[in-house]
């Protein structure tokens, strides 16, 4: 009897702590660390043509609040939730067929989403704007069948860069969404039917509600993801597209004004971080009532 | 031409053929159970009735309406299936109530009749939990009122019991046999557990390997079983060779016996089998000579309490004789006796 006491005991005081120091080193090491040295760097002082020096200002913050940044702020929340939602609506319908596939079909489609996530951001940006030129893209396929009258070029622009989030995202979303579409009871849509729901009822009253919390949790990931794509909006975009991950960059290599870049960069996590909380807060609330 | 009536459904995959011309009327009202070992297409057959799943061949006529091409969401038959497939995401009464809620059926309406099923279901009082509260046999409950929440013209179950203990899934035979003759409404249940088909329905379907062996009355089916694998399936049975000899009598280790009927078209001399319930045989003190009898020796003995098993030995076929312990006649192992199998209990099958 002790000796099952004692062990209880020993995995409710001993283990957890013995089983999170190394994660906990982790953590530390390889992001409060550079998270407090970012944070540090965001109150420097810049250097005209030069580097930087510590100080303690609050200048690169108050310069955020210029319409310039709020603007492009908004800009990266548009085109980040946009494509996110976009990417659901594509991934969501695919991973609910592809669930309902036999065994060995299912297997090789993911597969092949795994081999998608191995291209890099680059090959994807640039294959893309080849793909929407003028000279080598799509359209020329439209012509050649006959439904336009000449070629086209589709980027940059918005559509494009939408178009780049969206192919980047769909791989995560269909990974996220998998393990919660294939443990759905195949018999609860059935049961929908027999109730007399039609095929789409069933899919918005029961399939839908249920895999809720992967949904959520599919949109946030995919969100966050491409709130931080920095080539997407360069390669396929206009200036005007351009989102605060790509001002970043802009801040820290092209301008050499590392401490704004790091501001920039502690609002856009800081922004980040509220909007996850709000989802998760309205989405507990509304699964509550 | 009301009622249901399944003409010569079959259903195949590819090569495999899992319902093989399944032709079965049933009476409005009446209780079917379909039965047989797993894989024998019973579940195929329901769900084919229910619309999840498109016949190959054959018609599905309920009420003079051909239903075969209706989707099964504009059937409005009621299943029970054998997940339950209650819905996580709503409560008690929205499950009940979610058949009423798509037709439109406004708030209070759908309240009152969810409360009124409950009712029906015995499980008063619960409409505002989650499923997640509730036991096994609460959750069985709500799935039989959700299904009937619409008056639906025919009621479908899929081994509804197979998840409840055994004592449990008694009590429930007999309250949804209750249930059903209250509201009349036909009703079909698959099942592989003979006790459960005995217990409640009105025709018993037995199957093997996609096709029907037999339909009939739950006592016809053990009194009367149409063919060896029917009368092995249903019960304990004796099942003896045996050669015809004559109109009304087989040869039966190497003994004259008579028995009421012989199949059709039998020849004297053609190979038979016996089916003889344990129950049926009687057991006699060796010495004095009897109709219809064989010698044996006491194998082995085995008091159940509520009855006592005796295994035989007659020769080369061995014999199970069941007798209720008020009629135990106190043989030992190793006793001779004579097996009595009378004319009206021996149910000749072809060989």
């Amino acid at each position: 009897m002790s000796d099952v006491a004692d062990i209880a005991a020993f995995q409710r005081h001993a283990r957890p702590g013995l089983l999170l120091l190394w994660p906990g080193l982790f953590l530390v090491v390889f992001f409060l660390v550079p998270f407090g040295m970012m944070l540090a760097t965001s109150f420097y002082h810049r250097i005209e043509g030069g580097f930087f020096e510590p100080a303690f200002e609050l200048d690169n913050y108050a310069r955020l609040l210029s319409p310039f940044f709020g603007k492009v702020l908004g800009f990266s929340l548009l085109i980040s939730s946009l494509a996110a939602a976009c990417t659901i609506a594509i991934g969501f319908p695919f991973t609910y067929f592809l669930t309902r596939l036999r065994r060995p079909a299912q297997v090789r489609w993911l597969v092949f989403i795994l081999a998608v996530l191995s291209l890099s951001e680059v090959i994807i940006g640039f294959t893309w704007s080849s793909l929407l030129s003028r000279t080598a893209g799509l359209s020329n396929i439209l012509v050649w069948v006959g439904l336009m009258e000449s070629p086209q070029a589709w980027f940059p622009s918005f559509q494009a860069v939408l178009i780049g989030l969206v192919y980047i995202g769909l791989p995560y979303s269909v990974l996220v969404l998998y393990p919660a579409l294939s443990r759905l009871d195949r018999q609860l849509p059935e049961a929908s039917r027999m109730l007399g729901a039609s095929p789409f009822q069933t899919f918005f009253r029961i399939t839908v509600p249920i895999v809720r919390n992967a949904l959520v949790t599919c949109f946030i990931m995919v969100f966050v993801f491409d709130l931080g794509s920095y080539l997407l909006p360069q390669v396929l975009g206009r200036p005007e597209h351009w989102t605060l991950s790509v001002q970043i960059t802009d801040q820290a290599l092209f301008q050499a004004n590392i401490p704004f870049a790091a501001a920039l960069a502690i609002f856009l996590m800081l922004v980040t971080i509220g909007l996850v909380i709000l989802t998760v807060v309205v989405g507990r609330r509304r699964a509550g009532a | 031409m009301t009622g249901l009536h399944i003409d010569g459904v079959s259903k195949s995959y590819g090569e495999i053929h899992a319902v093989k011309n399944v032709t079965i009327d049933v009476p409005q009202g009446q209780f079917i159970c379909l039965l047989g070992p797993s894989g024998c297409g019973k579940t195929t057959l329901l769900r084919m009735i229910a619309g999840l799943e498109e016949a190959s061949a054959g018609r599905i006529v309920l009420d003079g309406e051909d239903l075969t091409r209706v989707p099964a969401h504009r059937r409005n038959f009621g299943m029970v299936f054998q997940s339950l497939a209650l819905f996580p995401h709503l409560s008690v009464g929205e499950n009940i109530a979610y058949s009423l809620t798509l037709r439109g059926v406004g708030r209070d309406e759908r309240r009152r009749r969810a409360e009124e099923l409950l009712e029906l279901v015995r499980l008063p009082g619960v409409a505002a939990r989650p499923i997640s509260q509730l036991s096994g046999g609460q959750r069985q409950r709500v799935a039989i009122a959700r299904a009937l929440a619409f008056h639906p013209r025919l009621f479908l179950l899929d081994e509804p019991l197979s998840a409840l203990d055994a004592k449990l899934r008694e009590a429930m035979q007999v309250e949804l046999r209750q249930l059903q003759q209250r509201l009349g409404i036909s009703t079909i249940v698959v099942t592989h557990d003979q006790r459960e088909a005995m217990t409640m329905a009105d025709v018993v379907v037995i199957m093997k390997d996609g096709e029907v062996q037999q339909a009939a009355p739950p006592i016809e089916i053990y009194r009367r079983p149409a063919n060896s694998f029917v009368a092995d399936f249903i019960g304990l049975s004796n099942i003896l060779a045996a050669e015809a000899a004559g109109f009304d009598a087989v040869t039966l280790g190497g003994r004259r016996f008579r028995v009421d009927a012989l199949p059709a078209g039998t020849v004297s001399g053609s190979k038979l089998l016996v089916s003889v319930r344990p129950e049926d045989v009687h057991l006699l003190p060796e010495g004095e000579e009897r109709e219809n009898s064989l010698p044996a020796e006491v194998t082995f003995v085995r008091d159940l309490g509520a009855s006592v098993e005796f295994t035989l030995r007659a020769g080369e076929t061995e014999l199970l004789a069941t007798v209720s312990p008020r009629e135990h006649p106190g043989f030992v192992v190793g006793d001779r006796v004579l097996a009595q199998l009378p004319a009206a209990a021996c149910v000749v099958l072809a060989s």
